[in-house]
């Protein structure tokens, strides 16, 4: 065994380039397959991502509390806190109609909410200056705010300027803690995506003179997964309200609907052409093995002739296409790798090899290098000595 | 009543008979065909091409077997081997010497040489002493690192030869050894098959010429796959 291993590798190395035609069709096969697998599936969990950046991991949930039936935002954040693994962030929604005033500036168009903490990440906003509302903001009812681009420009003339300022909600005096990120990167307008105040929700309950929150938001921790935290919601509001009218859920599924269906088609379409790829490859490797084999029956006749049995003729050969394939797989799944990155790169997107791909690749051209070696040399093994010698 | 024999002989065919089907037709290659050879003959099969002494040399070489007949190689019925028996015997106990030399490209002269060895299982140091030896004794021991393609014909004809010698065999069977050289290195090549009949190895060599068949000791001559001819040397040339 270990000698028909070190004539393998004498015979791979003494016929380099026929050596290296089968590595190189296992190279490109295995490369090919990695580099299409990974650099497509980053680009879905980009589009994925993007798409979660609108929202569409998002759900709103509407209550009608009756004087029997209710849920408290106490009870919420016990469920919330049930299904952290699905959830990624949970805010009460409270929504406050005034007209926000600095000094003599006022603004009518503002939308004014009531938040938790955990609102700003369940936008996916960042702040441009200060800090977010915290949770001992909340338990504490300070009355602090964190305001849209626009309010802080258009009230203060800056985000930084704005730090610290008071702001006047409904006759009410709110230390500006926080400025958000401006988010409408062509308008800046009244009404616009910039144009909001957020404060602590347990105050705004307070201002509303509500004793119950009755809207909330979700934000899930997977796209494709909404539809089933949905049904969980659903499952938990049926529980304590026992009328389905009471309560309504909105998931922005629509989109993942669509979404899902555009990532299955394109899987279906990568299958086929990474399928593609490990054939021709296979083909290539297939030709050069039986030409190899062909071109090498007087070798295998003096072999014989010489007193090698056929099991060591097969082993041979068998360990030369295992090695040759092998090292070609190696080869290709470096080459793959880089590439992917460079891709990637190329795309303006972080793409790394899919360990999936890897694994699937190299073992079908692996296989196929064993299979398409075996079948020649088991033919081989078996010829007539003296038919063999013959053959030129 | 038979005559108790010393020795038992070293190939014993007895009947043999090799027969083609070609189409509808049958063709006998070998039509019962009768042959002893004792260890220590040098012994000449010589006949035109399509005589059947290729077939014949096949079966003597264990590189087939025949249709019917039986042949005992050094006591062994070699008639109806395997594959793998065959190849085994082969290894064993003969050293071929082929027209074309068969040397494989891609190896060394050492490698080439060690081959049976490595297939009859010698450890690699022994392998490669006795493949060493082999190659002195031909005279190419200093270039055992070459490939064959970088010596002469001749030369790599003394490099078949050495690995032939390298398994110590009962026999050393020659196809043509010098249809492929020159009239020099022909004489060469045959002065040293001589030299290993003297130091007591078998030789059976096969070959169309009469000439080089004269240098052996013994001549069978096969015609249309019969023996028309077995004797001494002196008197293959008388009927010449």
């Amino acid at each position: 065994m270990l000698q028909s291993f070190k004539m393998a590798l004498r015979s791979i190395w003494g016929n380099k380039m026929r050596s290296f035609l089968t590595m190189l069709g296992i190279i490109i096969g295995v490369a090919s397959v990695i580099i299409l697998v990974s650099v497509v599936n980053a680009y879905m969990s980009t589009v994925v991502e993007s798409f979660a950046s609108m929202g569409v991991n998002q759900m709103s949930v509407r209550l009608t509390n009756t004087p029997t039936r209710s849920v408290s935002d106490d009870e919420m954040y016990e469920f919330y806190e049930e299904n952290r693994d699905k959830f990624a962030q949970m805010s009460p929604q409270v929504t406050v109609s005034t007209v926000v005033k600095h000094g003599s500036d006022s603004l009518s168009s503002t939308s004014v909410g009531g938040y938790s903490e955990e609102y700003l990440d369940l936008k996916g906003y960042e702040l441009e200056a200060g800090r977010n509302i915290q949770y001992s903001d909340i338990t504490s009812r300070q009355k602090v705010c964190v305001a849209g681009y626009f309010v802080a420009n258009e009230l203060y003339g800056g985000p930084e300027k704005a730090l610290g300022e008071t702001l006047k909600i409904g006759g009410y005096a709110f230390k500006i803690v926080g400025v958000v990120k401006r988010q409408d990167e062509d308008d800046l307008e009244e009404g616009g995506s910039d144009d909001f105040v957020w404060i602590p929700y347990s105050v705004a309950v307070k201002m509303s003179r509500n004793a119950d929150i009755n809207q909330y938001v979700f934000a899930t921790e997977k796209v494709e997964e909404t539809e089933r935290c949905k049904a969980l919601l659903e499952e938990f509001f049926l529980e304590t309200f026992k009328n389905d009218s009471l309560y309504r859920i909105t998931a922005n599924s629509e989109m993942v609907d669509s979404l899902n269906e555009q990532i299955a088609m394109m899987s279906a379409m990568l299958g086929g052409i990474a399928g593609i790829s490990l054939l021709v490859a296979g083909v290539g490797v297939m030709n050069i093995m039986l030409v190899s084999v062909t071109e090498r029956t007087r070798e295998i006749g003096i072999r014989k002739s010489l007193g090698a049995r056929r099991k060591v003729i097969m082993e041979q050969f068998v360990i030369e296409a295992a090695v040759t394939s092998s090292i070609g797989g190696i080869m290709g799944i470096l080459l793959g790798a880089a590439a992917t990155r460079l891709v990637g790169a190329a795309m303006g997107i972080t793409a790394n090899p899919t360990l999936g791909a890897v694994i699937i690749s190299f073992s079908v051209s692996v296989g196929i290098g064993l299979l398409f070696g075996y079948m020649p040399a088991s033919r081989a093994a078996r010829l007539n000595p003296i038919d063999a010698l013959r053959s030129e | 009543m038979e005559t108790e024999k010393k020795e038992t002989p070293l190939i014993e065919l007895n009947e043999i008979y090799k027969i083609y089907q070609m189409g509808d037709q049958e063709v006998k290659a070998n039509d019962g065909i009768s042959l002893t050879i004792n260890k220590g003959e040098f012994v000449a099969i010589v006949g035109k091409s399509g005589s059947g002494k290729s077939t014949l040399m096949n079966i003597i070489g264990a590189l087939d077997v025949p249709t019917k007949g039986t042949y005992y190689l050094g006591g062994q019925d070699v008639s109806d081997m395997s594959d793998d028996e065959l190849a085994g015997i082969r290894n064993k106990m003969i050293g071929f010497i082929f027209q074309q030399y068969n040397l494989l490209s891609k190896l060394s002269l050492l490698e080439n040489v060690e081959l049976p060895l490595l297939y009859a299982g010698v450890g690699s140091k022994e392998r490669r002493e006795r493949a060493m030896a082999s190659l002195e004794k031909v005279g190419l021991k200093e270039k055992y690192k070459n490939r064959p393609n970088q010596l002469s014909g001749g030369q790599q004809q003394r490099v078949s030869i050495a690995r032939a010698l390298a398994g110590e065999p009962s026999l050393i069977l020659a196809d043509e050894p010098t249809g492929a050289l020159d009239s020099k290195t022909s004489r060469e090549v045959l002065d040293f098959l001589k030299q290993l009949n003297a130091e007591g190895n078998t030789i059976v060599m096969i070959t169309h010429d009469s000439t080089i068949a004269m240098e052996a000791r013994r001549v069978v001559r096969i015609h249309d796959g019969k023996i028309n001819f077995d004797g001494d040397v002196k008197d293959y040339a008388a009927i010449l």
